[in-house]
């Protein structure tokens, strides 16, 4: 990975550092990909969401950790144990506060960030895998958001968790015994909590897993920019360490600020009140509606009016993902390159959040067919106009190189080769 | 700070105060000490939340009625999550236990500083060697050689007045802190 002029950084010249080193490599390996690591020098406020993700997945994870110690992982108890934690324990308002709606903050920020990536074109050659990853760290994400959700035993959790294992009963023949499996037994019960628990305390780890390859992947060819250009060398560089670790920081203030208005002066606001009544099998709320971040999926699912069409078309609107790079013929990474594909960007946002609009409302008539719409929408953008903007769009010509514009031109078509701007 | 030869950036001379320090200098050490304090006092909140909570505290008392113990019989009742050994002494007992204030004892009191009514004994029922509870509470208990309580852990032996006389045990058993709320009932902690 050291395709650049490495040049260590003072701490490893430290006696214990290099014998500790010479042992186990990891302040080389902090120096190589958190230091010294080279970075294109143009990047923007949007690359600061994979950072983002990651703190947020610590704070999860922490804030998990703790409530845990104070949960009660069964149909009798754990309505109530949610309510010594908000009562009761010390602090245990915040600590669930910081978790119900860190989970809100994490799809936000994952969000901004596969947008960034669609924007961008960062899942093209060579990212592909880079992009798998984090589909599937996107995917584990929501089986554990949902499964944390039903947690607290409201009535909320025990509809969402009826409905979404009820999925799986559309498949035919296998179906049944699928959803009994999931249940272990002839509805959600004890049975069900206790494996959700048990998977919601496990899954983030796992994603934590996939995180490092993620990164590990990301680190091989290194990040994309806003001009989606490879960089043409060390010109178009500036070292991780403090550039970035600057941004990141900034970044990170000005969004725990807006994470700490929701927990400490909003922090039902994007939750339901009716998982504040305790979950009874015998009565279903008037009008069951998912967390936020699933609505446009919940749409997909609703715009269908056959069942096993719906929860194929909504499995399918995530798995139509992972064939991005190659619905995408465009050889032309970034947006601001390509002026057709722009509009088309902006129009897949807007499909995206009127699903989720409609996946807000009830089933039935403008909303239904807003979500009707948008479904098709949101299908043909991957299968209809991706791969034809790649042959009918003209895309704008490309920088030179990252160093070029940000540097103010000049000789255009010459920066490459024209001398360093700094020791990178 | 910025790495050296990582930046052509440079601190002007000029914005540099005479002793050598620079803005950056101030920005770095206050945004350090602001993320210091708040990560501090965030981290209090998580360790605190370990601490018992106020349904925990809110049971820390234990009311107990000893109209129905007759002399010489002994009851357990459980105050935070320990047992606690009421008995009711037989005036032997009470003779015994003043008689050895006077013996070579390893944690030096007098029956007296231990009770607030010589016939009753209340005690906190776990071994100060390492927690077990001793015998000597039902009437077939081994009471140890000095007629009071026996830990079979590790063979500690507690007399009547629950001093530890022989074996590892550092300490008497403990007397919590109770009150007599009238002359047939005492409330615990």
């Amino acid at each position: 990975m050291a395709k650049y002029d490495y040049v260590p950084s003072p701490f490893m010249a430290n006696s214990i550092v290099k014998w500790v080193d010479h042992r186990l490599p990891i302040f080389s390996l902090i120096d190589h990909e958190l230091i010294k690591y080279p970075a294109p020098r143009n990047l923007n406020y949007l690359w600061n969401f994979g950072s983002l993700a990651g703190i947020m997945l610590v704070v999860m994870i922490l804030s998990g950790i703790f409530l845990a110690m104070n949960y009660n992982p069964s149909t009798a108890g754990a309505f109530d144990s949610v309510e010594r934690i908000m009562r009761d324990v010390n602090y245990g308002w915040l600590i669930r506060y910081i978790h119900m709606n860190g989970a809100s903050m994490f799809f936000i920020v994952v969000y901004i960030h596969i947008l960034r990536g669609l924007y961008y074109g960062s899942y093209k050659y060579p990212r592909e895998i880079l992009w798998w990853l984090g589909i599937v760290i996107f995917i584990a994400m929501m089986a554990t958001a949902f499964m944390g959700y039903v947690l607290p035993w409201g009535q909320m959790s025990f509809w969402g968790a009826t409905v979404i294992t009820n999925l799986f009963s559309a498949f035919p023949i296998v179906g049944e015994h699928i959803v009994l499996w999931l249940w272990g037994g002839f509805s959600v019960d004890n049975p069900t909590l206790n494996r959700f628990f048990a998977l919601h305390y496990l899954l983030p780890f796992v994603i934590a897993g996939v995180v490092l390859l993620h990164l590990w992947a990301l680190h091989v060819h290194g990040s994309n920019n806003p001009l989606g250009i490879d960089a043409k060398g060390p010109q178009d560089k500036i070292p991780f360490h403090p550039y970035y670790t600057a941004k990141d920081a900034f970044g990170l203030a000005v969004f725990l600020i807006f994470y700490a208005y929701f927990v400490f002066f909003s922090p039902y606001s994007l939750g339901h009140p009716d998982n504040w009544i305790e979950a009874n099998p015998l009565v279903t709320p008037a009008h069951i509606v998912p967390e936020w971040y699933f609505l446009p999926f919940y749409a997909v699912l609703r715009a269908v009016p056959d069942k096993l069409g719906g929860v194929l078309l909504m499995f399918g609107a995530i798995v139509i993902l992972f064939l991005l790079p190659w619905l995408d013929t465009s050889r032309v990474r970034s947006a601001r390159f390509r002026p057709v594909y722009r509009v088309f960007f902006w129009l897949f946002v807007i499909c995206c959040l009127v699903l989720g609009y409609a996946g807000s409302q009830p089933a039935e008539g403008l909303p239904l067919i807003l979500g009707q719409v948008a479904t098709i929408w949101y299908f043909a953008h991957f299968l209809v106009f991706l791969p034809l903007l790649g042959w009918f769009e003209r895309p704008l010509p490309l920088p030179a190189s990252i160093a070029e514009p940000v540097l103010g031109g000049g000789k255009s078509g010459t920066v490459a080769a024209s001398k360093p701007m700094e020791k990178a | 700070m910025a790495q050296p030869g990582s930046t052509t950036i440079t601190e002007g001379e000029g914005r540099k105060h005479p002793d050598g320090t620079t803005r950056r200098d101030f920005l770095y050490l206050s945004a350090g000490a602001f993320a210091g304090t708040g990560a501090a006092l965030t981290g209090w909140a998580f360790i605190h939340s370990m601490n018992p909570a106020a349904d925990v505290l809110a049971l820390a008392s234990t009311e107990v009625n000893l109209a129905p113990i007759a002399v010489g019989q002994a009851i357990t009742v459980t105050w935070r999550g320990k047992p606690v050994f009421v008995r009711h002494r037989t005036a032997e007992e009470i003779a015994k236990a003043k008689e050895d204030d006077k013996a070579d004892l390893r944690d030096p009191q007098t029956d007296a500083r231990r009770v607030q009514k010589p016939e009753w004994l209340v005690l906190v029922g776990v071994c100060t060697h390492l927690g077990c509870v001793p015998l000597g509470q039902k009437p077939t208990d081994a009471k140890g050689d000095y007629g009071g309580w026996f830990c079979p852990c590790h063979g500690s032996h507690y007399d009547t007045s629950g001093r530890i006389r022989r074996g590892p045990a550092p300490l008497n058993l403990a007397v919590p802190s109770y009150a007599f709320t009238n002359d047939t009932s005492i409330r615990i902690g």
